[in-house]
């Protein structure tokens, strides 16, 4: 783990990188490194986050900057630029339903072969998927996720990158830092070593590959 | 009026310790009429127990939204965690009601409640996982669509959400309970007739023999 500026975290992104995106509406997303993936204009992106937040927030100022090639998400109601560039065909969506895309994430970063959910049977979510009787009830088979990236929004990390996150930010930043080839976390503060109770370590620091910010 | 009425009338089906996941808009209203001596635990599937009330002016914590990203506040008690274990409390039947909106319903309990194609394409969310798990789900909504045309039907005719998955309807007009014999009317609002709902719904409706007023 190392304690970088946001230009080195962010330097191997490259176009046509998959990024997982932490956050709920933005909250829980590390604004900061979006906006020097913004900056940077890296193009052709595939990027995995529960929603596309608005134009002005989250993973919606990258959708708005056309960097976005795809989007696997749950809700994109928000951004009506997403549902735009939908339509005339400049951008793909995924639709996930939630709990079937965070156990899609949790099962890439957990080493299963994918989860058996009754969610979206009988409907277009089961279009092309396997599905499977157990015990007399049908399930989906929904098969993992993986990227490239993920970005992380914590709110205080210790310098070993072990995040703690308040209120309503763990979304779907835990289950993400587990199932990407490179982490890397934005918090708001950073603390020495052995500041964040072991308990309330939400992500331990080994998933961590590049720890940024701390100025507020 | 007609949406307070509805939310009103959810309310009074809520039981004491029920935990309760309400969708944005009127759904989110039921809150404002649990019924005094119940107390009931609000789920908020981006990861909280023991949601309050929103967020007064001033008070707003960036970090602590609902699922329509307002500003909430919790109550004492209230408890945190990630989607994935947010989704083990709903799709995993620990969730004893839902409340949603819906653009259609139909006689088998098919709801069809987040995409019209080409129109509006928001996506479901949490909806599916919620109507799926939820041991309870209740559909809150205006009897007809703006139009005046049903939107409880024989058949639903836009992307379904769920399938059988509707226990039960709440309007402005009328209380309908989905059963496997198809819809029942339990209830109709004080002033409106049973012809009057039997016409604004293209569903056959049986009318249940202890039919009462709300």
């Amino acid at each position: 783990m190392k304690i970088v500026s946001i230009k080195d975290a962010i330097a191997n992104i490259h176009d046509g990188a998959t990024i997982m995106v932490g956050g709920f509406l933005a909250c829980g997303t590390p604004e900061p490194i979006i906006d020097a993936l913004v900056e940077k204009g890296v193009k052709d992106l595939t990027l995995i986050c529960n929603d596309t937040a608005t134009p002005t927030t989250g993973i919606g100022k990258l959708v708005a900057n056309n960097q976005v090639k795809k989007v696997i998400a749950t809700h994109i109601g928000t951004n009506p630029i997403t549902g735009q560039k939908m339509n005339d065909g400049t951008m793909e969506v995924e639709l996930s339903p939630q709990g079937t895309l965070a156990e899609r994430i949790r099962s890439g970063g957990a080493g299963l072969g994918g989860v058996l959910t009754p969610t979206g049977v009988g409907t277009e979510v089961a279009d092309g998927k396997q599905v499977i009787n157990i015990d007399g009830k049908d399930y989906l088979l929904e098969k993992p996720l993986r990227a490239d990236f993920a970005l992380i929004g914590a709110t205080i990390a210790d310098e070993k990158g072990n995040l703690y996150f308040t209120a309503t930010s763990k979304n779907f930043n835990t289950v993400m830092a587990t199932a990407a080839d490179v982490v890397i976390a934005g918090a708001d503060l950073i603390v020495p070593v052995g500041d964040i109770q072991p308990e309330n370590v939400a992500v331990p620091a080994i998933f961590v590959d590049y720890l940024v910010g701390g100025e507020s | 009026m007609s949406k307070e009425k509805i939310a009103r009338r959810v309310a009074r089906d809520l039981r004491d310790g029920d935990v309760v996941n309400l969708g944005i808009g009127l759904p989110t209203m039921v809150a404002d009429y649990v019924p005094e001596g119940i107390e009931i635990t609000l789920q908020s599937e981006n990861g909280i127990l023991g949601m309050g009330p929103l967020a007064g002016e001033g008070l707003a914590n960036k970090y602590l939204i609902n699922s329509g990203g307002q500003n909430v506040t919790v109550l004492r008690g209230a408890s945190y965690f990630d989607s994935a274990f947010s989704f083990a409390i709903i799709r995993g039947g620990h969730v004893d009601m839902t409340v949603l909106g819906a653009l259609q319903v139909d006689e088998k309990g098919n709801l069809a409640s987040h995409i019209v194609p080409g129109k509006m394409v928001p996506g479901m969310g949490g909806a599916m996982d919620l109507v799926t798990g939820s041991k309870k789900v209740v559909i809150a909504m205006t009897h007809t669509a703006k139009d005046g045309s049903p939107k409880i039907l024989k058949s639903i005719n836009l992307p379904a959400t769920a399938i059988h998955a509707v226990d039960e309807i709440v309007t402005e007009l009328a209380v309908i309970e989905v059963t496997d014999d198809g819809l029942v009317l339990k209830e109709v609002a004080e002033g409106v007739s049973v012809d009057e709902v039997i016409a604004k719904t293209e569903a056959p409706l049986k009318v249940a023999d202890d039919l009462k007023t709300f």
